[in-house]
């Protein structure tokens, strides 16, 4: 059976055309494109992507407007029962102010920019979107943000490694988020949130190709759940 | 009514905007500033009835992050 996988396109998302891309490259059928503005997802999705970008040009707080879009409560009623949801970047930060991540994301702690790539340890290998690496594997995913420090009080990162919910570290901590998290998932495992782009990593011309295993791994769990 | 909201980062969250800014005022010679924390107001003009239930609904949905940020509301009148 098609894949059948949505991406989400707010005012000034900007990553959007390359998850479709990466969605459409391992799936081998387009993404339905859907728009913040519209009331309803399609039916029967087997994935959600939330893009990088810039979404409502940050306002407010970075994903704060887009957490509250119409299309949003439509995502959340999907997360909620059980549809996979992946938030890459800005995708990231909507999901922790949409609260379906724990966590904020606030500006880097060295105030800079940071665009290169990154090494990330895969902490958790047996969710939906980290079954094709490796638990410990250490892998290279390229990161383009300038709010990617992952903040939580002490409390809940204890409680949120305890749940073995930490899906990505990094290697050398390049934006002072805390316990080096990279990449979080909510309590039931379908929703990850994760400051690194996978789909910047899919082919060989993009300098590497070790996002492919997240695409490929949910894929491959899917098909056979 | 006109309504400020002022919403500030939580104690022990780190704020490197206000460090950098710290660092600037030592830079332009200012003596004894030990602390600087950088914070968001929001100025609203509501209806004379709106509630204060519906005003902290507001902060706690949208003007703030209550994971990293407290607010203060205040009536300006």
């Amino acid at each position: 059976m098609a894949f059948r996988s949505a991406v989400i396109t707010f005012p000034g998302s900007n990553c959007d055309r390359d998850m479709a891309v990466a969605l459409e490259q391992v799936s081998g059928t387009a993404p339905v494109r859907v728009w913040h503005g519209d009331a309803e997802l399609p039916e029967g999705l087997d994935f959600i992507a939330l893009p990088g970008g810039f979404s409502y040009g940050d306002y407010l707080r970075s994903g704060a407007m887009a957490a509250n879009s119409p299309i949003m409560r439509e995502v959340i009623r999907a997360a909620d029962r059980g549809v996979p949801v992946l938030g890459v970047c800005n995708g990231f930060q909507v999901l922790t102010e949409a609260r379906l991540l724990p966590g904020a994301l606030m500006r880097n702690a060295s105030q800079h920019f940071i665009c290169r790539n990154v090494g990330l340890k895969v902490e958790n290998a047996d969710s939906l979107f980290t079954k094709g690496y490796s638990a410990g594997q250490e892998i290279s995913i390229p990161v383009a943000h300038h709010d990617g420090n992952f903040f939580a009080d002490e409390e809940t990162l204890d409680r949120i490694e305890g749940e073995g919910r930490v899906a990505f570290r990094y290697i050398e901590n390049c934006n002072g988020s805390r316990r080096d998290i990279a990449g979080v998932l909510n309590k039931a495992g379908n929703v990850l949130g994760m400051m690194p782009h996978p789909e910047r990593a899919v082919d060989a011309a993009h300098g590497g190709t070790d996002g492919l295993a997240l695409f490929e791994g949910a894929m491959k769990a899917l098909a056979s759940a | 009514m006109k309504i400020r909201v002022l919403v500030s980062l939580k104690p022990g969250v780190l704020d490197p905007q206000g460090r950098a800014v710290h660092h600037a005022l030592e830079g332009l010679g200012f003596k004894g500033v030990d602390d600087v924390r950088i914070g968001r107001t929001v100025e609203l003009d509501v209806a004379d009835d709106t509630s204060d239930a519906a005003l902290n609904e507001m902060c706690e949905k949208l003007l703030a992050n209550t994971v990293i940020e407290n607010y203060k509301i205040e009536k300006l009148g």
